[in-house]
């Protein structure tokens, strides 16, 4: 199913691509239904799963050429860690952060009783979640339980990074539970949750139903997090150098032409069609332009960061950000610490495969951190001494 | 671990929304042989739900947003009593790859050999391609009968409107779309769209 001509004069390469319906698959989707892949010679078919286990395991066997994935995930893979080893390559990064810690008014308000600052600190309120947790424990009530998206998720390492920061362990004194995007608002209505980390539109999608308060938005728990990258299979890529190379140019003009404000009422028409995301249009809107309500009676929060597509060098891979997760693997306890485990896990980033498209990119904007990843707490990042910088995390 | 159980012992836990499905899968794994079988639609709090059943086998549908909960399991060991793990791998690319086309993925606990559940994953794939080519069948049958309903109706309004026999109703029918290289069906939605905007 790769690199198939398609009949007729277009003579254009058909590639079938998976994703997730989410906000951040937006260049993915500009892409097919702008006419960029097109531009390239490419006709894709976006084929929209309903979980991260299908996307991956569909792109492992080859029923997808190319998929939407979460990275920490394309990593995984190409370890072997959780499943079958399959080695990825990621040769464009589809979106810098975009995710938010939603929890329900009850926790928020407890949080804010406790806390010793303005809850808009990421420090403050892993602070005051730590206090919450030690009194439910000291009146002997259940541990809190937090919903995100996927083992191998920023959603889960953001989780347990802001509340590691305050305190919390999170193995010991919360519940972390796996949640299905669209089950998110639903669980945390009627109490299955108190909380949880997750991607756009979802976290708008409790606030507008009164049912949670935006606490946090990821970008404020890490400057830049690689969260979703396209990803092809190493073999396949090695194979079809041509084709990913369109690809790559393709993803590029596309994710440009996102990142215009200009263009973001057609964008999030498009991501919001009923054929992708089949959501409010308005709902996107919101989130290309950052600006997001944090509660049904609360104010708005904007951020430039919340979710970056297309600007501030976001579309390069970086290998420094694939050694950032794999680090947090580490941490967590989901893979061991090796030199030969790091040096597999930075290569599924490929800037070698999209400059090769693009060519020479800026590799770090003015004003972005100088460690690439800008952590609201802990050591600068330092890719080369994993085990010093995590022995300098707060960690218990 | 105590001697590993007959295979009829296994149990085998089955997470499907489609009720047809279930009930196929359930009757085809009886007729196999295997008795201890549990049927789950709902997926609320499906992790509980697996720990107080303590299957030797889960078999999810590829449809079921949950299937990312299972995976979970895999990486918090200490919160599950028996880890379990994907049944197939590099070696069995080729059930692998039935599987997903199928929509059906299955786990097993760990040290379980997989040759004792090769039989039911297979014994699945077979089931699922069933069932869809099933539903195949019931959707073509569904749009047959939609669209005799649709070429009544158009006919009713020509013989009402133009005077006509109903073999003249439905000869004008077909005639229109043999010349404009459509559907008789679609003629027909297009007289009754057409009348009800005449109304």
């Amino acid at each position: 199913m790769t690199g198939r001509r398609t009949g007729g004069t277009t003579g254009a390469v058909r590639l079938t691509v998976g994703y997730i319906p989410l906000a951040d698959a937006a260049a993915l989707i500009v892409a097919a239904d702008r006419g960029f892949a097109a531009g390239e010679g490419l006709a894709l078919e976006l084929v929209r799963e309903v979980s991260w286990s299908n996307v991956r395991d569909k792109l492992n066997i080859g029923l997808f050429d190319a998929a939407h994935l979460l990275a920490p995930l394309a990593i995984a893979s190409s370890l072997g860690v959780g499943h079958v080893r399959v080695p990825l390559a990621v040769p464009f990064n589809l979106a810098l952060n975009g995710n938010a810690i939603t929890v329900s008014p009850t926790l928020w308000n407890a949080l804010a009783d406790t806390a010793d600052g303005d809850l808009a600190s990421p420090a403050v309120s892993a602070r005051a979640l730590a206090r919450v947790t030690a009194q439910r424990r000291a009146r002997g009530q259940p541990p809190l339980t937090f919903g995100m998206t996927f083992p191998f998720s920023h959603h889960n390492y953001q989780l347990r990074f802001w509340m590691a920061a305050g305190g919390v362990v999170p193995d010991d004194d919360v519940q972390l539970v796996v949640l299905p995007p669209p089950y998110m608002a639903e669980s945390l209505g009627n109490g299955h949750v108190d909380g949880f980390c997750v991607g756009a539109p979802w976290n708008s999608t409790a606030v507008d139903l009164g049912i949670g308060r935006i606490l946090h938005f990821g970008a404020e728990i890490m400057a830049r997090a690689a969260e979703k990258g396209l990803a092809v299979r190493r073999d396949w890529a090695a194979e079809h150098p041509d084709t990913v190379t369109r690809l790559v140019r393709a993803l590029e003009s596309a994710a440009r032409f996102v990142a215009d404000p200009a263009n973001h009422e057609e964008v999030a028409a498009l991501v919001a069609a009923p054929a992708r995301l089949a959501v409010e249009p308005g709902l996107i809107r919101r989130t290309l332009d950052g600006r997001l309500r944090l509660a049904s009676d609360g104010g708005t929060r904007a951020s430039d960061r919340y979710l970056v597509i297309g600007r501030l060098g976001a579309s390069r891979p970086e290998p420094v950000q694939a050694a950032w997760a794999y680090a947090q693997m580490v941490r967590w306890g989901q893979v061991d610490l090796s030199p030969e485990l790091l040096a597999a896990a930075t290569d599924v980033f490929r800037p070698d495969l999209y400059e090769a498209a693009v060519g020479t990119a800026e590799r770090l904007p003015a004003g972005e951190p100088a460690d690439n990843v800008g952590a609201f707490a802990g050591p600068a990042f330092d890719p080369a001494d994993i085990a010093g910088h995590l022995a300098g995390s707060t960690q218990r | 671990l105590p001697s590993a159980p007959a295979d009829a012992a296994l149990k085998i836990l089955v997470i499907d929304k489609d009720p047809i499905r279930r009930a196929i899968l359930d009757a085809g794994l009886r007729e196999a042989g295997f008795s201890n079988i549990i049927l789950q639609g709902e997926t609320a709090g499906l992790l509980n739900q697996i720990y107080r059943i303590d299957p030797d086998v889960v078999l999810i549908d590829l449809e079921n947003p949950s299937r990312d909960v299972l995976e979970q399991m895999f990486q918090v060991s200490r919160v599950v009593r028996r880890p379990i793990a994907m049944f197939v791998d590099q070696s069995d690319r080729e059930t692998t790859q039935a599987a997903v086309e199928a929509g059906v993925s299955a786990y097993i606990v760990d040290g379980l050999k997989k040759e004792r559940v090769k039989g039911i994953l297979e014994l699945c794939i077979s089931r699922f391609n069933a069932v869809a080519r099933l539903q195949d069948e019931l959707d073509r049958a569904k749009t047959a009968l939609e669209e005799r309903k649709t070429i009544d109706r158009a006919k009713g309004i020509l013989m009402q409107a133009k005077d006509l026999t109903e073999e003249q109703a439905y000869a004008l029918l077909r005639k229109t779309a043999m010349n404009e290289k459509r559907k008789i069906a679609e003629v027909a939605q297009a007289v009754i769209t057409a009348s009800e905007l005449l109304k």
